[in-house]
């Protein structure tokens, strides 16, 4: 598909869009609309397609990379973390084959305790900050909490953006706390969380996907995971559509993380059948596709055990972090 | 990091078995199984071409003993017999419709070719849903509005077509048992297999003998269905071309007449659509059931402005179409139902060409038995090519553009057909303005090839007369008012 | 002064293109006037019009039709002695059986201007669909009309007929009663001073035999009513009304004076269904 044909135009008016607030505006209201009941439909028909044995075995194994497996409970202490560390980095004990996680995920106070711990590996640590999960701190604060957690040794910072200021159309706003945050990264890769529960509209979650890649964000993200209603199949739709016109219309490709509710391997295959179908079959790589997730990675470990024993294992076979 | 093999889908294939196909097949008459008289035909896959089993099919003689047995059946046991008793009858079939859904979805995949996605998703739960809503209207004809004391018609002969056997069977049988009529079914010659398949249920819910008769069989059975003089109501879905034909002959006769015919609809796309929903509709308006749908939208008509962009992704999406095996669970387009059809299709892909529309497909190994037509676009279409006027009943898509919301209507109008539309934008108003303005029965906006019990479906113009389906659906199996 | 009466198409009333008339006489055998003897050529024309006349009257409000009917009730009722005496003249009635006539006719088109905003509400639907779609049915017209009007009821038949048609939006080409079709003229002389738009009801007179296969066999009309064709005719029409699969209307058993029902209503409507999807 050329450039020109993207719903998101050419670069030059990607680059307009971004001039000032109103430009942004005309050019986010300006996207075609999303159709609920019509997103919803395609991505059940998604969810109906059934892969390979040994597809689903490598299907499992890249669900595994792709995990961030996260703690973010208000008790989490040092030894929590670095249980989880060690589960990330070698989540099957009895089988040095499964292979370790993309990153784990932790508020950024324990940030330093999950580097110490990780040493050595190639496991990633993500930390949320600009005040997880509500956003609601000044911008001065939440970019203080962004350096502090890269000052720590984070490689990867997930943001929230502010879903009020999205909401009340003050769509400038976010863009620049993004672009600030994004500044206060350095090098650490930005993923963007948009909350999408709290966005209510597929309209919302393809303008906030689209003004989080123009603002910078190396990843969109749906959920915080703290609020009722988090990733969904139709709203993974409309981000891995808005990743993939992105890719389209600038050459450069973004990625999407999927957190909050995604418990079974089912589902985290279908994720990646709707991942490879709506975006492209490059977007089946860590790097450009990841889970947010906890439990997760235990029901992956399950079901990668009844592929190599061919029966149904329990739940004590895997180990509880 | 391995080279990742992208997805590979398994071959998800339904069991053949699960079918339960028999070695022969006969016609059912007054409560029983018998082989016809006529002739012996092998009914085939078609996604194989190889022959599923031998069908005896009716002859004349065949047509004489089932309209005579539905004739008494209606006369001693199933016009009198309370809306209630009748109801519980319908319940029966539609449970065990969805009791037996596994073996029928397959069978109809392997009758027809449509993808088991379809049959198992589509054809057979809307089958049993139609049972379940006109079993319902039974009991509460008097509230229908069509009167204090709506009364039946008599016996009714049905002839169904190819492209959904047991859905169509279930269209036609529903509301007229409902109403208290008794019926002569004849499913189409290539599809005989779920309708006879549904009449052993009916059978083993205890329908009373004569009521529902199935008589499989080719044109000439219909013929003599149609010229019958037992017969007192027709309802015919197929061919404009047959359509006419039978109105023909059912003039100067006593006999009520309902037509669900042809179609060239027109799926109009504005520049400010859903446009990924509009693309997905684009393609399920087309490529659903190989497009062998009277209601495809087999015109697309894109706002010149969205024109190239709406072309270029759908083409990207139909790309991931995956063609092939019908009862595999991932296929999206299965087979062509026949290779008379398949001719059909050729015939007037070949038209498109010569008479200089681009023709697309995307790559797509066909497979090399069996009857097969690649999913297939042509942009440049031009109103006066036959294959934007001519229902090419196949995976065909003629787009065309126009500018003005006017300029739409008109083109979507201009066809001598008027069975159903779509409109694809955003705006609440324009949405009631196109489909006021639309001549077609059926009208989807920001849908397409939607289907439901419940709700009324038929055509304006040479589409046919009359409607199935819903409260409106009773009528044509009611006396006059 | 004798009248003069013409054909009415397209709101003008013009002579037959063909130039020719034929004798109408009384039910006593008197003459009462030439009528025009519509052609193959008028029935064209008359169909033509109402083609072009459609559009228009099919997207009137409900409302407005009504108000337009009613008014064509309206005045007729002022000018009952005139119809009353062609009526007497035509069907060889007395003078207060045909006011009576009238009077029923009046209260005909009443009726059905009364139904032009309900019909919707009795005929379509809010559809219940298992699915996250609003869909609803509607009955909308079925477009141009030819009505065979019946042959003995020269006015209160006539507006029985006609009135059914334009009440839903159809636009009708009506051939009034062979022998009595003086009533018919001076009805569409009313309707066209009654605000309906030109070209909405066409009324051709000459010889039903003739005037019906042209207009049976038109791809251009949508539906057919058969009352006044001769039983024997009825099959051929109907062949003929195959060719474009056109809706085709069967009389039974009328009875001008009975409350007619919503037959006529009903036949000459097409369901329109119509889906939208229920999201935010």
């Amino acid at each position: 598909m050329s450039a020109t044909l993207s719903p998101l135009g050419d670069v030059a008016a990607i680059h307009d869009a971004t001039r000032d607030e109103a430009s942004l505006r005309r050019f986010l209201h300006g996207l075609p609309g999303v159709d609920q009941v019509g997103a919803e439909a395609r991505a059940a028909g998604l969810a109906t397609r059934s892969i390979k044995t040994t597809s689903k075995a490598w299907a499992i194994d890249m669900a595994i990379r792709m995990v961030d497996l996260t703690t973010l409970e208000g008790a989490d202490t040092h030894g929590k973390v670095r249980s989880l560390c060690a589960k990330a980095m070698r989540p099957d004990p009895s089988d040095p084959a499964v292979p370790a996680v993309a990153a784990v995920c932790v508020y950024p106070d324990l940030v330093a305790v999950a580097v110490e711990a990780l040493q050595g590996s190639q496991v990633h640590v993500a930390s949320v900050a600009t005040a997880f999960p509500s956003g609601r701190a000044s911008l001065a604060t939440k970019l203080v909490d962004v350096r502090e957690a890269v000052a720590a040794g984070a490689d990867e910072i997930d943001m929230v953006i502010d879903r009020g200021a999205f909401l009340s159309g003050r769509y400038g706003q976010v863009f620049e706390e993004i672009v600030a945050v994004r500044a206060a990264c350095g090098g650490a890769h930005l993923k963007v969380i948009l909350e999408t529960g709290e966005l209510a509209t597929l309209d919302n979650v393809r303008r906030a996907s689209v003004l989080a890649l123009l603002a910078g964000a190396d990843f969109i993200k749906t959920s915080t995971g703290k609020v009722a209603i988090a990733s969904t199949p139709p709203v993974a739709l409309v981000m891995l559509q808005a990743v993939r016109e992105y890719a389209d219309t600038t050459g450069d490709v973004r990625g999407v993380k999927l957190a909050g509710g995604i418990r079974a391997s089912k589902d985290a295959i279908r994720y990646l059948v709707m991942a490879s179908e709506v975006a492209g079959p490059r977007w089946l790589a860590a790097d450009r596709f990841r889970f947010g997730a906890s439990s997760l990675l235990n029901d992956l470990l399950l079901q990668r055990h009844k592929l190599a024993r061919g029966s149904y294992d329990g739940a004590d076979y895997v180990t509880v972090d | 990091m391995p080279a990742a093999p992208p997805f590979e889908y398994a071959p998800a294939p339904e069991a053949r078995e699960t079918a339960r196909l028999r070695a022969s097949y006969g016609i059912f008459v007054n409560g029983g199984f018998r082989a016809g008289t006529g002739e012996t035909v092998a009914t085939t896959d078609p996604s194989t071409a190889t022959a599923l089993a031998d069908v005896h099919e009716a002859g004349p003689g065949d047509v004489d003993a089932a309209v005579a047995a539905a004739r008494s059946a209606y006369d001693a046991v199933w016009r009198d017999l309370p809306g209630r008793e009748r109801a519980k009858y319908l319940f029966r079939i539609a449970r065990a419709i969805q009791e037996r859904g596994r073996e029928l979805a397959v069978l109809e995949s392997l009758d027809n070719g449509k993808p088991i996605r379809e049959s198992r998703d589509v054809d057979i739960p809307l089958a049993a849903a139609h049972f379940f809503y006109y079993a319902g209207w039974a009991d509460k004809l008097e509230h229908a509005g069509y009167g204090s004391s709506p009364q039946p018609l008599g016996v009714a002969g049905q002839i169904i077509p190819w492209n959904f056997p047991l859905l169509m069977a279930a269209w036609k049988l529903a509301p007229a048992l409902a109403t208290g009529n008794t019926v002569v079914l004849k499913p189409a010659e290539t599809t005989p297999l779920t309708a006879l398949t549904l009449a052993e249920i009916i059978a083993e819910c205890d329908l009373p003998p004569g009521v529902v008769n199935v008589l499989a069989g080719g044109p000439a059975i219909g013929q003599a269905l149609v010229e019958h003089e037992g017969v007192d109501k027709l309802a015919f879905t197929g061919s404009t071309e047959v359509g006419k034909l039978i109105q023909r002959t059912v003039a100067g006769t006593p006999k009520r007449l309902s037509l669900e015919l042809g179609g060239k609809a027109a799926n109009i796309v504005f520049d400010d659509a859903p446009l990924d929903q509009a693309v997905e509709g684009i393609v399920n308006g087309i490529f659903f059931n190989q497009g062998h749908v009277c209601c495809a939208g087999s015109r697309l008509l894109v706002q010149e402005s969205v024109a190239e962009e709406v072309t270029a992704r759908l083409q990207e999406r139909m790309r991931s179409l995956r063609l092939g095996d019908p009862l595999d669970k991932n296929t999206d387009i299965g087979a062509i139902n026949s290779g008379e059809q398949l001719a059909r299709i050729r015939e007037l892909a070949a038209a498109g060409e010569a008479e200089g529309a681009q023709r697309w497909s995307p790559p797509c190994v066909l497979p090399e038995r069996g009857f097969w037509f690649p999913p297939t676009i042509f942009t440049g279409v031009s109103a006066t090519h036959r294959i934007a006027r001519e229902e090419i009943f196949g995976p065909v898509l003629s787009v065309l553009t126009f500018r003005t919301p006017q300029e739409a209507v008109d083109k979507a109008n201009n066809t001598p057909y008027g069975l159903s539309a779509g409109i694809w934008t955003e705006k609440g108003s324009r949405i009631l303005w196109m489909a006021s303005r639309l001549r077609a029965g059926v009208i989807w906006a920001n849908t397409f090839n939607r289907f439901d019990p419940a709700s009324p479906f038929g055509g304006y113009k040479e589409s046919g007369h009359g409607r199935e389906g819903g409260r409106h659906g009773l009528e044509a199996y009611l006396a006059s008012r | 002064m004798r009248k003069t009466y013409k054909l009415a198409i397209g709101g003008a009333f013009p002579r037959s293109e063909s130039g020719r008339v034929y004798p109408v006489e009384d039910a006593g055998g008197t003459l009462l006037a030439q009528a025009a003897q519509g052609s193959r050529k008028d029935a064209r024309d008359a169909v033509v019009a109402a083609r072009k006349a459609f559009p228009g009257w099919a997207a009137a409000t409900p409302y407005n039709r009504g108000q337009v009917i009613y008014r064509a009730a309206e005045m007729l009722d002022g000018r009952r002695e005139q119809f009353a005496a062609e009526v007497m003249a035509a069907e060889g009635l007395a003078r207060d059986a045909a006011l009576a006539v009238v009077g029923e006719a009046v209260d005909r088109i009443v009726w059905y201007a009364g139904w032009a905003d309900k019909f919707a509400q009795v005929a379509g639907s809010a559809n219940p669909i298992a699915g996250p779609y609003f869909n609803f049915s509607l009955p909308e017209p079925t477009g141009v009309v030819a009505i065979l009007a019946p042959q003995d009821s020269s006015l209160l038949g006539f507006v029985s007929v006609l009135a059914p048609v334009l009440c839903t939006g159809n636009s009708a080409v009506i051939v009034a009663s062979e022998r009595r079709p003086l009533p018919a003229i001076s009805l569409a002389e009313v309707l066209a001073t009654s605000d309906l738009p030109g070209g909405v009801a066409n009324v051709l007179t000459g010889f039903t035999a003739e005037l019906a296969p042209w207009l049976a066999s038109h791809r251009d009309v949508n539906a057919l009513d058969l009352t006044g064709a001769a039983p024997a005719d009825r099959a051929g029409l109907q062949r003929a009304a195959a060719d474009n699969v056109k809706r085709v209307y069967v009389p039974r058993d009328e009875d001008w004076a009975a409350e007619p029902g919503l037959a006529r209503l009903a036949a000459f409507v097409e369901t329109k269904t119509v889906w939208h999807p229920i999201g935010v």
